[in-house]
């Protein structure tokens, strides 16, 4: 489903992703774990085609096809999506008109007006999520945690074939992680792909990883099952960084 | 009187989407330019009292005599003398549909009239060139005692009340294109609501110019009388022609005790107008007052819609909106002014600059002495499309009283990358990103408009921003 071959891209000033090699097939959920500035966000927006960030070097494939030149939305539109950390506020934009839109695009025709409230108010109850939530403009003053919620209500809806999660705990306590997980885990299905990324391992305990990927300054340093997402957890990244210099 | 065939008219190419023409007979067209003679000539047709032909000659010479103002838009390439001061279809006035003539008709249509007044349009002011050509009031505004018909008939119909009021909210001598306006006005609206009557559903008015030269000099007063409510809604679309054209309207409203207007304009005019307009309320004890303007188009506007707060706990509120395109000068603001205590004051202006468009805000909030525990603020946002595009800000501020509470605040941002790239990143081509992000910047103006204008400013600045967004 999506495979990437000796991926190296930057800033213009910066090579941040340094050879990344990595494949995702349908049905598998895979955990990319790293310490800060290790390049993990840098690789979910190279995947999702931001055009800050330039590929100087090796191949992104998404369902047999180099995705490489195509636009943000040319990729959504084959059924991509990208769980942002950090998404932007945008103001005057209710969260229900941009489903909407996003969803006729996505979809390529215009979904029927009470098909879509009706779906929505479904995965509203799903993500217990008050109604009036997708009454509010885009993230405008949204807490990290909202955020994260907004985030998860729009995989939810989309259905995306592949999911790129950037970070999607971090500032959540306990009981709205439970519930990014629980979505995440219903979304896994034979014909879909998960990219999660994360710093801790403590999601990793409600959303089960099929393959752990330890990643170091640009590069990825260390593969396996799900042990080695807990054996990073006991033994921090220090531990990594000093297998990988003994290596 | 002599027909003038503007056929030849036809043959221009219209670009724009609303620059369509219809080809009407006019049945009076006097010479370009302004004189003594010209204004004489359009008191004659219009059969009018002896004290407005007073009114307009004392007009003019105020007109001549005042400078060109030069603390705004530029306009030393306006060409008084090149302009038609009066024009009057060969139509003759009428209430139904079917009486309009075809011509004019398919022009309205083409503005989608007939269907926006079967959706909820109480009653229907078409402005074409100089005079209205059709009206159409229904008969329960009539029972409940509103006048709404042009000024032109207020004039003949309602000659008490129209002489206590016209005139007295902006006086000749205010501007030099309120003197103008004074002394070559033809056609606007003219509204009375009596004490108490609450008009539900909004009056409106299109507005057209349609002829090469044409000057639009519509006059327009509305009284509403104490505990009353009305809201009153123009919109106007125009077509290009390659030479300038002029619109300089004077816009007079006296909201009494306890009433509350709200007056919405959404222009559109063609890119060779220049737009000069007066818009000014009276807003007495506890009235409310609300200008919701939005401008689009134009070579040049210059507008600043003013509340005159004159009794106790009166408000004024300014909602305005505008687009600046390559080449246009949007010269818009507000003016608040507080000359009772306890009034409150409220300015919200967002505006958009693309290509070499400049947005300028101006606006004055004044409080005079003995306006205490007053209250206003200011909020202006200018949006920068384009690295060419120009946005300027003057806030005048003037208060003489101690307890005044004035906030101003203001912000100019440019598109963010990170915005777009989300959006397209949830599958909305760029185009589209950008649309969304530009109706949630002018959202605060666009919640306020009937539904129908909200969408067509959408699709307005949709269309003035196609393919000119890299």
């Amino acid at each position: 489903m999506l495979e990437i071959t000796n991926l190296h891209a930057g800033t213009e000033d910066v090579e941040i992703l340094k050879g990344i090699t990595l494949t995702v097939r349908a049905g598998e959920v895979h955990a990319l774990m790293g310490p800060n500035g290790s390049g993990k966000s840098t690789l979910a927006k190279v995947l999702a085609g931001d055009p800050a960030l330039i590929v100087t070097e090796g191949s992104i494939k998404f369902l047999g096809e180099d995705v490489l030149t195509l636009t943000p939305d040319e990729r959504a539109r084959m059924g991509m999506f990208m769980a942002f950390q950090y998404p932007p506020e945008i103001s005057g934009v209710t969260i229900a008109n941009f489903i909407r839109t996003a969803m006729n695009e996505i979809r390529g025709e215009e979904v029927p007006v009470l098909e879509y409230y009706g779906l929505l108010q479904e995965t509203l109850k799903k993500l217990k999520l008050p109604e009036d939530f997708v009454l509010r403009p885009l993230h405008e003053g949204f807490s990290g945690g909202e955020k994260k919620r907004s985030e998860t209500l729009q995989m939810a809806v989309f259905q995306p074939k592949l999911t790129i999660l950037d970070e999607p705990d971090s500032g959540l306590d306990i009981d709205a992680l439970k519930i990014v997980a629980e979505n995440i885990n219903e979304l896994r299905s034979p014909e879909r792909g998960m990219l999660l990324i994360t710093h801790y391992q403590r999601i990793l305990n409600y959303v089960v990883p099929d393959t752990v990927h330890v990643m170091l300054d640009g590069r990825i340093v260390m593969e396996g099952g799900p042990e080695v997402a807990v054996e990073l957890e006991e033994k921090g990244y220090e531990w990594v960084k000093l297998k990988v210099e003994v290596t | 009187m002599e027909n003038v065939n503007v056929n030849e008219l036809a043959k221009a190419k219209a670009e724009y989407r609303y620059g369509f023409f219809d080809e009407v007979e006019y049945e009076f067209k006097p010479k370009k330019g302004l004189d003594s003679e010209v204004v004489n000539m359009i008191s004659d047709i219009k059969g009018e009292p002896d004290w407005m032909r007073k009114f307009r000659l004392k007009a003019l010479e105020v007109f001549w005599k005042k400078p060109l103002p030069t603390w705004g838009a530029d306009l030393s390439a306006l060409n008084f003398d090149e302009i038609y001061y009066y024009l009057k279809p060969k139509a003759e006035r009428s209430r139904s549909w079917d009486d309009v003539p075809e011509k004019i008709r398919n022009t309205f249509e083409k503005l989608g009239i007939p269907e926006a007044e079967r959706k909820f349009l109480a009653g229907v002011e078409a402005q074409y060139d100089s005079e209205v050509v059709y009206s159409s009031i229904k008969t329960d505004l009539e029972r409940q005692g509103v006048i709404f018909m042009t000024t032109d008939e207020a004039l003949k119909h309602h000659p008490d009340i129209f002489k206590e009021y016209f005139g007295t909210v902006i006086p000749i001598e205010d501007n030099k294109f309120a003197a103008l306006n004074s002394a070559v006005w033809s056609g606007g609206s003219f509204i009375y609501v009596p004490p108490g009557v609450h008009v539900e559903i909004p009056l409106q008015a299109y507005f057209r110019i349609n002829s090469k030269h044409a000057g639009q000099f519509e006059r327009t007063l509305i009284i509403a009388d104490e505990g009353s409510f009305v809201q009153y809604v123009e919109g106007c679309t125009a077509p290009i022609y390659t030479t300038d054209a002029l619109h300089s309207a004077v816009v007079e409203i006296i909201v009494k005790k306890n009433a509350r207007v709200r007056y919405t304009t959404i222009q559109n005019w063609s890119t060779d107008v220049y737009n000069l307009v007066t818009k000014r309320a009276i807003a007495h004890e506890d009235a409310v007052m609300e200008w919701v303007d939005g401008n689009l188009g134009s070579k040049v506007t210059m507008k600043y819609p003013a509340v005159y707060m004159v009794g106790r706990g009166a408000r004024g509120e300014v909602l305005s909106i505008a687009f600046a395109g390559n080449g246009q000068h949007q010269d818009a603001g507000a003016k608040i002014v507080h000359a009772a205590p306890d009034t409150k004051g409220r300015i919200t202006s967002k505006s958009i600059s693309l290509g070499s468009g400049r947005a300028t805000y101006r606006g004055l909030v004044k409080a005079y002495p003995g306006a205490s525990s007053i209250k206003c603020n200011v909020e202006c946002d200018a949006l920068l499309l384009s690295p060419d595009a120009r946005t300027d800000t003057y806030p005048y501020i003037q208060v003489e009283e101690e307890y005044a509470q004035i906030g101003h605040e203001a912000r100019v941002s440019r598109l963010n990358d990170e915005q777009i790239f989300y959006l397209m990143s949830r599958g909305l081509p760029k185009e589209e990103a950008i649309a969304m992000i530009i109706s949630g910047f002018i959202e605060p103006i666009t919640k306020e408009l009937p539904l129908e204008y909200a969408v067509e400013l959408n699709r307005l600045i949709q269309l003035e921003m196609e393919g000119s967004v890299g």
